[in-house]
């Protein structure tokens, strides 16, 4: 799946967008947060505080306990800050 | 008949005058526009802020202001509306954000608009970065612009 970041959570990881293939006991987004966070120090300083990250798949909003199964983009980001 | 509902995100500045002119050319049915425009601040609170860059997601960021336009059509008779978000950088008295709601009468209009912004706010991804003197930072996002988009929920 594609994963895409923004803001200070791009920034932090160190990268606009990867492809990832978490292992099948990845099932939610909470668990692909921890999965992440596990890759690195600077996964592990943009996911320090799980809470604050919104997530969308295939762009639209989820919460961290939503399955990803079948999701072939993910993006994650702090609250929006627009308008 | 099909309310014209226009969406832009752009780097370009946008012309408020020109665009309320493109929504009530050759119309007699629109009674009144209620214009929204965000303007970047010079300053926040004691600070003084040199500039704003804004982020978006391409492609949900249109997609979601989308949706609550189409929600707006829904819930009031709305005759047309323009929603044009800025991105790149922006520097104090630029504008940043427009949404202009037309009805027949102004109270659908007022109402639009307002909820528009609201869930714009709080929903649509857009990301401000500010630049100060002592460097740049994200901005924060306001519980009470969740609360602000929370009221117009019916449930």
């Amino acid at each position: 799946m594609k994963v895409k970041y923004f803001a200070w959570v791009r920034e932090r990881v160190g990268l606009d967008e990867e492809t990832i293939e978490p292992p099948a006991e990845v099932a939610t987004v909470s668990d692909l947060i921890s999965w992440l966070s596990a890759r690195g120090e600077g996964y592990a300083f943009a996911f320090e505080k799980p809470g604050v990250i919104r997530t969308a798949l295939d762009r639209t909003h989820v919460r961290p306990e939503t399955p990803i199964a079948g999701a072939r983009e993910v993006a994650f980001f702090p609250p929006m800050t627009g308008g | 008949m099909t309310v014209p509902v226009t969406i832009r995100i752009q780097d370009a500045d946008f012309d408020i005058a020109a665009e309320i002119a493109a929504i009530t050319a050759g119309r007699t049915d629109i009674g009144a526009v209620v214009s929204f425009s965000g303007i970047c601040r010079g300053a926040e609170g004691d600070d003084a802020v040199a500039a704003l860059t804004l982020e978006h997601y391409p492609g949900m960021a249109e997609d979601e202001i989308g949706r609550h336009a189409a929600e707006a059509v829904k819930r009031w008779p709305v005759t047309a509306l323009t929603i044009v978000h800025r991105v790149g950088r922006m520097l104090p008295g630029d504008n940043i954000v427009l949404v202009l709601a037309a009805s027949s009468h102004r109270q659908a209009a007022f109402a639009a608009a307002e909820f528009l912004m609201d869930y714009l706010k709080a929903n649509a991804p857009f990301w401000k970065r500010e630049e100060r003197a002592d460097g740049t930072r994200w901005v924060e996002a306001h519980d009470r612009d969740d609360a602000a988009a929370a009221r117009w929920s019916k449930d």
